[in-house]
Formats: C-alpha cells, structure tokens, sequence
C-alpha cells in the first residue's frame, strides 16, 4: 500500500539530485518493515502447497483450521508489534489471557454475573493491569522487559491461587450454556458467512458431512478479529498522529519529548493495547472452549514477540509494522497446523520457530543499519 | 517597543554554593547573529538552558520586545518564541523527514474524532522547507538517517524556523560536522538571520562564528568578558579571550591545520 505511494512520490520528484542512484521499485520493497514476512508466509505456502497440496490443508476446512491458529497468535503479535515500535515489551501477554480467562469464568459461573457483565469486568481488569505495567515502566524508568517479567509471575500466580480458592480447581467449565442470547457473548463466539458456506456446500464445493451441513460451518471469530485489528492498527501507525507518537517514542524517547510528544502517556495506552489483545484473546478462547484453564496462554507471549520481530519489528523500538506482525502470525500458524499434514515429526516446529526468528532478526539488522546508515 | 528582540539583563545562575553563571548580559537585534563563546566549562550549557527556560535564573530579566518574561518551562520559552536547537537535535533517526518535521505537531485533516494525520500536505510542506535551503529531499518519506549530519542539523533549524521562533538557540551546531557541511549549515543560519530572526550561536569554533557573527559574547567560568561588535575585535583577539593567552600557541597550530584541511 504505502510501497506504491513511495514510488509515486519517487517519480514525481522535484528537482532531481545527479548524485542519487535510480532506486528500483525493488529496493523501495526492501525498505519496508513486512517485506520479510510477506516473503516468508509466501514461501510457507508454496513449501505446503507441494508437501500437502493433496491432503486436506487447503480444503475450506484445513484453510479455516490454520487461519483460526493464525488469527488467535496474530490478535496479541499485533499489539505487541505496536508496543514494539513504541520502544516497549510486554511479556504478560500470555498470564493475562489466563487472568482475563478466569475473570470472565469465576463470575458468570461462582457469582451468577451475566455472561456480558464478566466480560466487560475481564476487559476493566486488562485496562488496569496494562495501566499498571504501563506507569511502573514510565514511571520508574526500568526496562519493561523485566517490570512485565514480573507481572508475567504475578498475574499467573494470582490467577492460579484465586481459582483454586474460590473453585478448588484449576479450571472453570460450564460456560457454553451461557453463551445464547448474551447481548455481548456473540462478539467473541459467531462464526460469520455461515451463508456462503451452505451454499458452497449445496454446491459441492466444500466436504459435507454425512448429514449434509459443511464440514466448515463458517469465518471462525477470530479471524474477524485479526483482520479488524490488522487494519485498525495499520491506520492509527500511518494514519493518526498518535501513530507517529508511537514511532518517536520508540525511535527516541528525549527527542520525542523535546518535541512535545507525550511519550508517557502514548507507553502506558500501548501496554493497556496488549493487555486488551489478550483479552481479546482470551475471551474468543473461552467462549469457544466453554472453560476458562488457569495456564491458558503460557509462553504465548514470547511467540507473539517471535511473530512481531519476523514481521518486522526492531527489538530496539521505533520501526515496523502492524500488517508485518500479521504476516508473522500467519506464518507460525500455518507451518503449526501444515506440519501435521506433512511426515515432518510435529516436534520439529519450535525449531522451525525458533530459526525462522533468528532469521529474522539477522536481517532486520541488516534493515535497519541500511535505513540509518548516513550517506 | 524596545529595538531589542529579546534581552537578557544580568543574568546570574546558582547550583548551590555554585556560581555557574553571573550578570551576564546579552541583547539581539532583529536579523542578528550573536556568536556565545567559551571553552568548555565556561558556562555555555547552563546559560542555553537558562535562555530556554529549563532553568529559572537566580537574578536578572528576560526581556522579549520590551516585556518582561519569566519561563517556568522550556514549553513557555517556545510559546514566545524562543527556539532552542539541542545538539541531539530531537529527531529520530528511524522515521522519514516529512514525520520528524512534524514530530509532536502533526497537521491534521478530516471530521472531529476522526481526523487523520494529513501526510500529503506534511510531505509537500517539508519538501518545499527543505527545498528553500537547498537541500533536495528526493523522498520526504525516506528516513532521516540516510541524511547527512548538515542537512539533520538544517531539518531541525528549518522545523523550529516554520513552527514561529523568533529567537532561535542553537547549541553547537557545527560541531559534529565536517568542513562543507558546516559550511552548509551556517550559511543557512545567515539566511535564516536576513528573514529577520534572531540567532544565538553557541559554539567554541571561532572560525566557525567569526565570518557568521554580527557580535560575540565570550564567556569565561561563568562570568562574560564582554560583548563585540565585529568591527571592534578580530578573530585573534576572540581566540585568545577564549583559551587564555597562554594556550593560544599551541592552540594555533592546530587550527592552521585545521585550516589547511579545509
């Protein structure tokens, strides 16, 4: 999108300077921050594409099913791609979605709350958790790598030990009854286009059944998610102004306040942005599985970091891109779910992960000391 | 109304048993270059963010076209007009020109609620300021790190220039840069003085501030040794007031070599 208004903007160039090399087209790609995992979700596909184009990894269901693991991961990478450039990390992603699970869960089950009321109390208790990690860094000065690494023991301690002793156990089942007719359940738990996907199997597009409903029954919710947040947070970063406070804050947190930019204010809404996405989260996982589980979501917030610096994102703040960590999400889920239709041993995909990140950050590197580089 | 701009009447700044600064006095004309010299320690820092409202003078007046001021913030001194340009300059090195430029001042467009950050008018607006100092930005969206020092320097002069200083501070600006690029830089401080602002150049380069300057300010532990129209002192007198008589020999010979490099 914005490489080709780049290219535009390159043509109709003002008054030309001979000592400038005619960049290519090519090189303008190389210069924004998703072009690796653009490249690497292509190369994912058509690596399954022949290792699976015969088994069922691209029927509708197949499609859906990695999509769904893709859009869950890509919700929380998006936040914490934007949180990223604003020069910050947020390792309790994954104990808050198992906080935000039991908020949502002990109320509606042990307090006879409205299905609605828990959720509204599970996102209250986001916005305060990220408020929290957002002002201790601020406030402090330290390294949100380690104020969030304790809020990542704090939250799942404490979400552990207030299950237990209000249920005496370690999960809440029974919520799916409560779903009907919630005013604000159906956010988190409607498939969409359950109309296309009767008709395509009216038409014998798609596997049925034996009874003859589709096997894939609909856009599973998170994707909507995914999508929505993909193209909200693409247009607050390029778009809005408290996007480009996003970047200077992360670029150069004195220069930015020299200027007049916010930047404690801007940190502290990123935080409450990822605990909100795992929220987000948690509340689609809930209601899908009907059961809040207390470690919901461990170690999902080092994969959301692993899928925001594949799409782009400097580990140092103030560079790239929200569609970038979409990218990164899709790629993770794709090979997660892809390696089962493969003879590839499934133990095997950590360290696909693992060196698909170091990949990544590799060449981020080279990225970013292109892009600072004086000539 | 006063013929000064802006004035600064016997300023005195106290850390503690300290005396970091004391009376020193200096007064800008409209379209006029005052070089502040001093070798390092000699006040400089304390006396920039004292013009720039970090700090609160301990005794004296700021005066600005005839009324007397008193900053409690940096935010104060820029609502009047005094721009300071620090040598990290507040630009990110990561983001384009056109988004430095507007950095914390975006331009906006579109309904309540929903405005957006007009990106193409702040393209054209930083390409055409940038333009008129010569400097050709190919691409406003290209990142300010691929600029060279003199041109960062200028971008930063340029943006405090469009958002209405009047007095424009800046603080070393030649200092990091080579010989073409410095000379980049200065003659566009020189244009920017002929638009009728007022400049405070601080720097210990007197080659750098003598062809520049329309008076000189040197500064020596805190106190001013006086201020100079150019035709009253010349470039050797300056640096001998800088680095005392003593260090002047050696101090020469550097500076020819210097002088040869260039």
């Amino acid at each position: 999108m914005s490489v080709k208004s780049k290219s535009i903007e390159n043509k109709n160039n003002f008054n030309h300077d001979e000592r400038l090399k005619k960049v290519s087209g090519l090189k303008l790609l190389l210069n924004r921050p998703e072009l690796g995992a653009l490249g690497g979700a292509i190369l994912v596909f058509i690596f399954f594409g022949i290792v699976a184009g015969d088994t069922g990894m691209f029927s509708a269901y197949g499609i859906l099913n990695f999509l769904d693991v893709s859009a869950n991961l890509g919700i929380i990478a998006i936040a914490a791609a934007v949180l990223m450039i604003g020069g910050e990390f947020d390792l309790s992603i994954g104990s808050m979605i198992g906080f935000a699970g039991i908020c949502i869960a002990i109320p509606a089950i042990y307090f006879g709350w409205p299905l609605w009321l828990s959720i509204i109390f599970a996102f209250a208790m986001a916005v305060l958790v990220g408020y929290f990690n957002g002002i201790l860094v601020v406030k402090t000065g330290l390294p949100s790598f380690i104020v969030t690494l304790a809020m990542l023991f704090i939250l799942r301690g404490a979400t552990l030990a207030i299950t237990r002793l209000i249920t005496g156990r370690t999960q809440v089942p029974g919520l799916r009854v409560l779903i009907e007719n919630d005013p604000l359940a159906w956010i988190f738990a409607t498939d969409t286009f359950k109309w296309l996907f009767t008709w395509l199997g009216s038409m014998n597009l798609i596997a049925l059944r034996t009874d003859g409903t589709p096997l894939a029954t609909g856009i599973p919710p998170s994707v909507i998610w995914f999508i929505f947040l993909a193209i909200l947070s693409t247009w607050i970063l390029m778009k809005t102004r408290y996007g480009n406070w996003i970047f200077a804050s992360g670029g150069d947190r004195n220069g930015a306040k020299n200027v007049g930019v916010p930047v404690g204010r801007v940190k502290i809404s990123l935080f409450i942005g990822t605990a909100v996405a795992a929220t987000i989260f948690a509340t689609i996982q809930v209601l899908d599985a009907g059961s809040a589980d207390t470690m919901r979501g461990t170690l999902k917030e080092l994969e959301a970091i692993a899928a925001a610096v594949v799409g782009g994102c400097l580990l140092t703040g103030g560079y790239g891109s929200a569609i970038g960590a979409a990218f990164g999400a899709l790629i993770f889920g794709t090979v997660s779910m892809g390696i089962f239709y493969t003879d590839v041993d499934t133990d095997w995909f950590k360290v696909f992960l693992g060196a698909m990140m170091l990949i990544a950050v590799i060449f981020n590197n080279y990225i970013r000391r292109k892009v600072t580089e004086s000539k | 109304m006063s013929e000064y701009l802006v004035e600064f009447n016997n300023i005195s700044k106290f850390f503690g048993k300290v005396i970091a600064l004391k009376d020193v006095t200096m007064k800008l004309k409209k379209g006029e270059i005052m070089c502040l010299l001093g070798d390092n320690g000699a006040g400089k820092s304390t006396l920039i963010k004292t013009l720039a409202g970090v700090h609160k003078p301990d005794e004296g007046e700021i005066i600005i076209e005839g009324n007397k001021t008193i900053f409690d913030s940096p935010k104060d001194a820029l609502d009047m007009g005094i721009a300071t340009v620090y040598q990290d300059l507040a630009l990110v090195s990561l983001m384009s020109v056109t988004r430095n430029f507007f950095m914390g001042r975006e331009p906006m467009k579109g309904p309540p609620f929903l405005k957006t950050f007009d990106i193409e008018k702040a393209n054209k607006i930083a390409a055409e300021r940038m333009g008129q100092i010569g400097i050709d930005v190919r691409d406003p969206s290209q990142a300010v790190g691929t600029m060279s020092g003199g041109e960062r320097q200028c971008l930063a002069i340029s943006r405090a220039i469009y958002f209405g200083a009047k007095v424009l501070i800046l603080d070393e600006p030649t200092s990091a840069l080579g010989v073409h690029q410095a000379s980049v830089v200065l003659k566009y401080i020189v244009k920017a003085a002929s638009q009728g602002l007022a400049v405070i150049l601080i720097t210990h380069n007197v080659h750098h501030a003598y062809p520049v300057g329309s008076s000189f300010t040197v500064l020596n532990r805190g106190k001013s040794l006086g201020t100079y129209e150019k035709k009253d002192i010349s470039r050797e007198k300056l640096l001998s007031m800088m680095a005392g008589g003593e260090e002047l020999n050696k101090l020469e010979v550097e500076l020819q070599e210097m002088n040869r490099t260039s």
